[in-house]
C-alpha cells in the first residue's frame, strides 16, 4: 500500500464516520437498506406448466400472484421478480431443476410444487443448499415429516390428513369391513396406510389393499376382486385421469349401487366434469369444498374469477395461502431475507382466515387444518359437515423442536 | 356354482381378455423383428397413435366404428411410407441404428400428439348399442364393450392365422423368418414382404389402440408400457412366432391379472418373474427355435 493511498483512506474514514452518524440519526440500517432498496425478492416458482398437472400449476401461480397483487404486489416493502420453471411432473428431473432456481437464478424463496416426487427432489436441494422452500400442495409425508425442516413449509396438506379424516367417517358411519386401493407408490401407499390408521381405530377392519402399477389404469381385475370380496366400503387414492377413469370403471362395473366408494377430495376434484354420472353422490374428505360458507372464501373466488376467468379450486386456494404466508413472513423481517431465523418464526406464527378457514401450521410446518366431508352434486363438491376439526399431521420422524 | 369358483372363473376372463388385446400389439411387434430383424422400440408410439385416430375421428363423427373405419387404412399407408422412407436404408446396418431411429420416432410421435391434442387425458365412448352390462354376480355387472373386445380379437387372431397359414403372403413370411437368404434366390420379392409386415405390423398396433381407446381411455405416453409388456410377450412366446405371441399375450394376461389378485404387493412383478422362469427353462422361449436370431 502507498503513502497516499494511507492519508487519503485517514480522510474516507472520517467521512465515513461522519455519514455513519448521519446514517444513524436518520434511523435507517445500513445493510437493510442495502437490500431493501435495491434487489427485488427472488421467487422462483417451480410447477407444472405442460402436462397432466398443467391446470393445477397455472391456478397455484395465478393465485399466488393475486394475494400478492392484492396486498401491493410487494413482499415486506420490496419488489418483486418471478422466476418460472416448468417441473414436468418428472421427479428425475426435480433435483436438476431446483438446483437451477438455486445456483443460476439464486432465487430467496422456492415456491413447488404439485407431484410429490418432485417435492421430495425440492426438499432435499432445499435442506443441502438451506433456501427457503414453500409447498403450494405435494402431500408426501416426508416433507413435513422425517425430512421437516425449518426453512421448510407446506400450505397444502400431506397425504396422511384426508385420509385419517375418510377412515373415521367411514368407521362413524357403521362401516365394518374396508378395501383399500391405489396405484403402488408413495402417496398411494401413505393414504392408504392413513385410512387403515383412522378405520381401525373406530373399529373397523382393512381386509385388502389393492395395488397396480403407476400410472396403470387396467382396474377390471381389481374391480372383480372388490365384488367377491364385497366390503362395506371401498376407499380409492387415484388423482387426474386415473381418479376419472376409475370412478367411471367403479359404476360401470355395477359396484356403486352395492359398494360405497370413498377417497380423499382428489378422486373427485377437477375430474367432475369428466365423471359424470359416475361420480354422483361420492362422498370424499379435503380441507376445502366448493360452497364453504366464509365471506373469505366468497371474496376470494370472486377475485380469482375475475382475474383468471377461471373457477377456484383447492389448488388455487393452496397457491393464494402460499402468497399470503409470504407476505406475513416477509412483513415481518421488513423484506430481510437475511434475518432467517425471524422470517421463519414469523412464518411459524403466522395465523389468517384462509378460504379453507382458519390456517395455522404444526411445529412441523404443516397445516392444521379442518377436513370437511363433501358430497358430490352435478359439478360441484358440496360441503356435508366438518369430519375433524384442527387435524394436525403426525409429522413422523421430525426432529424440529420450533 | 360356488361363488369362489364363479370369481375365478370372471378373473380368468379377465386375464384372457387383457391377454388378447396384447396379442394384436405383440404380433406386429414379433413379425416386425423376427422377419425384419428390426427392433422397433416405436411399437407402443403406434399403440397410441391408433388411439388418438379414433379419438379424433369419433369427435369428428361421432360414431367408433367409422372413427376406426378411416384410421386403418390411415395406419397402413403410414406404415408403408414409413417403410419405405426410414427403415429401408437401414435394413444392412447394425441393430443400433434402429434403435437409435425408432427412438427417435417415440419422441416426434409424442411431440406431434403433444401438439395436436395437448396433454389432458381423454375418454372414447362406447358405442350406444354395446354401452350397456350384463349382471354376473348380484354386486357385479361384466361391461358388454369387454365381451365384445375378446371377441373381435379372437376374430383378428383368427384371421391372422388363416393369412399366415393358408397365402402366398404368409407363406413367404414364415420363409422368411427362417431362412432370408433362401427366400431371395428362390425368387420372392423380400422388399415388398417387408413392406407389408411392417404396414401389417404397425397396423395391428394401432387397431389394438383403436379398440382399447373406450375402455383404456387416450393419454400421453400410453404406449409405453404397452410396449415394455409386448417386449416381454415376445421374449416368452419366442421372437418371429405368431403362436408364440398368441400364448405368451394370453399367459402374461392371466399371471398379471392374477398377480394383481394375490400378490398385490408384487403386482408390478409378476410378468418378469414368469419371463425370468420361462427363459430358465426355454432360452428360445415358449416357440422360438434354439439358435435363431
Amino acid at each position: 500500500m502507498s503513502n497516499s493511498t494511507r492519508k487519503a483512506s485517514r480522510r474516507r474514514v472520517l467521512a465515513g464516520m461522519a455519514a455513519a452518524g448521519a446514517a444513524a440519526a436518520t434511523g435507517f440500517v445500513p445493510t437493510r437498506f442495502a437490500i431493501g432498496q435495491q434487489a427485488k425478492i427472488r421467487l422462483g416458482l417451480m410447477l407444472p406448466y405442460t402436462g397432466t398437472y398443467a391446470a393445477l400449476g397455472k391456478n397455484i401461480d395465478d393465485a399466488l400472484r393475486l394475494a400478492i397483487h392484492e396486498r401491493g404486489g410487494k413482499l415486506g416493502g420490496r419488489d418483486i421478480e418471478y422466476i418460472t420453471l416448468d417441473d414436468e411432473s418428472d421427479p428425475a428431473k426435480g433435483s436438476d431443476n431446483a438446483n437451477k432456481l438455486v445456483a443460476r437464478d439464486k432465487v430467496d424463496f422456492m415456491i413447488g410444487t404439485v407431484h410429490s416426487g418432485v417435492v421430495m427432489a425440492m426438499v432435499k436441494v432445499a435442506r443441502d443448499s438451506n433456501t427457503m422452500l414453500v409447498i403450494p400442495n405435494g402431500g408426501v409425508g416426508a416433507a413435513t415429516g422425517a425430512l421437516c425442516a425449518p426453512n421448510i413449509f407446506r400450505t397444502s396438506f400431506s397425504n396422511w390428513q384426508p385420509a385419517y379424516a375418510m377412515g373415521k367417517v367411514a368407521a362413524d358411519a357403521g362401516r365394518k369391513r374396508a378395501v383399500v386401493i391405489s396405484w403402488d407408490y408413495a402417496a398411494g401407499k401413505e393414504s392408504t396406510d392413513a385410512f387403515t390408521e383412522a378405520f381401525t381405530k373406530s373399529g373397523g377392519k382393512t381386509e385388502k389393499g389393492l395395488f397396480l402399477p403407476f400410472p396403470g389404469v387396467e382396474f377390471q381385475p381389481l374391480l372383480t376382486e372388490i365384488a367377491a370380496l364385497k366390503p362395506d366400503v371401498v376407499y380409492a387414492f387415484f388423482a387426474g385421469g386415473g381418479a376419472v377413469k376409475f370412478v367411471k370403471d367403479y359404476a360401470a362395473a355395477g359396484l356403486k349401487t352395492a359398494i360405497p366408494l370413498v377417497g380423499p377430495g382428489f378422486l373427485t376434484d377437477g375430474t367432475l366434469e369428466a365423471q359424470g354420472e359416475a361420480a354422483q353422490g361420492l362422498e370424499t374428505t379435503l380441507h376445502y369444498a366448493d360452497d364453504l360458507k366464509f365471506a373469505k372464501d366468497k371474496a376470494f373466488r370472486a377475485a380469482f374469477k375475475k382475474a383468471t376467468g377461471r373457477a377456484a379450486d383447492v389448488y388455487a386456494v393452496q397457491g393464494y395461502d402460499t402468497g399470503t404466508l409470504l407476505i406475513s413472513g416477509l412483513g415481518a423481517v421488513k423484506g430481510d431475507v437475511k434475518a432467517r431465523d425471524a422470517l421463519v418464526s414469523a412464518m411459524e406464527k403466522t395465523v389468517f382466515d384462509s378460504p379453507r378457514g382458519r390456517f395455522t401450521l404444526s411445529k412441523a410446518h404443516n397445516p392444521v387444518q379442518d377436513f370437511y366431508l363433501r358430497k358430490v352434486q352435478g359439478t360441484e363438491n358440496r360441503y356435508v359437515r366438518v369430519a375433524i376439526k384442527a387435524l394436525a399431521d403426525p409429522a413422523t420422524g421430525c426432529k424440529m423442536s420450533a | 356354482m360356488s361363488d369362489s369358483l364363479a370369481f375365478f372363473l370372471i378373473q380368468v376372463l379377465n386375464g384372457v381378455q387383457e391377454g388378447l388385446l396384447l396379442f394384436l400389439v405383440a404380433s406386429g411387434l414379433t413379425l416386425i423383428f423376427g422377419i425384419m430383424g428390426v427392433i422397433n422400440l416405436a411399437h407402443g408410439s403406434f399403440y397410441m397413435l391408433g388411439a388418438y385416430l379414433v379419438y379424433a375421428f369419433t369427435r369428428l363423427t361421432g360414431d367408433l366404428w367409422t372413427a376406426i373405419l378411416v384410421s386403418v387404412p390411415l395406419a397402413i399407408g403410414l406404415g408403408v411410407a414409413l417403410e419405405a422412407l426410414l427403415f429401408r436404408p437401414l435394413y444392412r446396418r447394425d441393430h443400433l441404428y434402429q434403435v437409435l431411429l425408432t427412438y427417435g420416432l417415440i419422441l416426434v410421435l409424442e411431440e406431434i400428439r403433444s401438439l395436436l391434442f395437448g396433454d389432458d387425458v381423454h375418454g372414447v365412448a362406447v358405442p350406444a348399442f354395446l354401452d350397456f352390462s350384463i349382471p354376473l354376480k348380484d354386486a357385479l355387472t361384466y361391461p358388454a364393450y369387454r365381451l365384445f373386445l375378446s371377441a373381435f380379437c379372437l376374430v383378428i387372431a383368427g384371421a391372422m392365422w388363416w393369412l399366415i397359414r393358408y397365402t402366398r403372403l404368409g407363406m413367404a413370411i414364415r420363409a422368411g423368418s427362417t431362412n432370408r437368404e433362401m427366400v431371395q434366390s428362390l425368387g420372392i420379392d423380400i422388399a415388398w414382404v417387408y413392406r407389408a409386415v411392417f404396414a401389417l405390423g404397425l397396423a395391428l398396433a394401432a387397431l389394438a389402440g383403436m379398440i382399447a381407446a373406450p375402455v383404456a381411455s387416450v393419454f400421453p405416453g400410453m404406449g409405453n408400457d404397452v410396449l415394455i409388456v409386448s417386449f416381454v410377450v415376445v421374449v416368452i412366446g419366442g421372437i418371429g412366432s405368431i403362436k408364440g405371441a398368441f400364448f405368451g399375450s394370453l399367459l402374461i394376461g392371466l399371471a398379471d391379472t392374477f398377480g394383481q389378485i394375490y400378490l398385490p404387493q408384487l403386482s408390478g412383478m409378476t410378468i418378469y418373474v414368469l419371463m425370468a422362469a420361462v427363459l430358465l427353462l426355454r432360452p428360445a422361449g415358449l416357440f422360438g427355435r434354439a439358435g435363431a436370431a
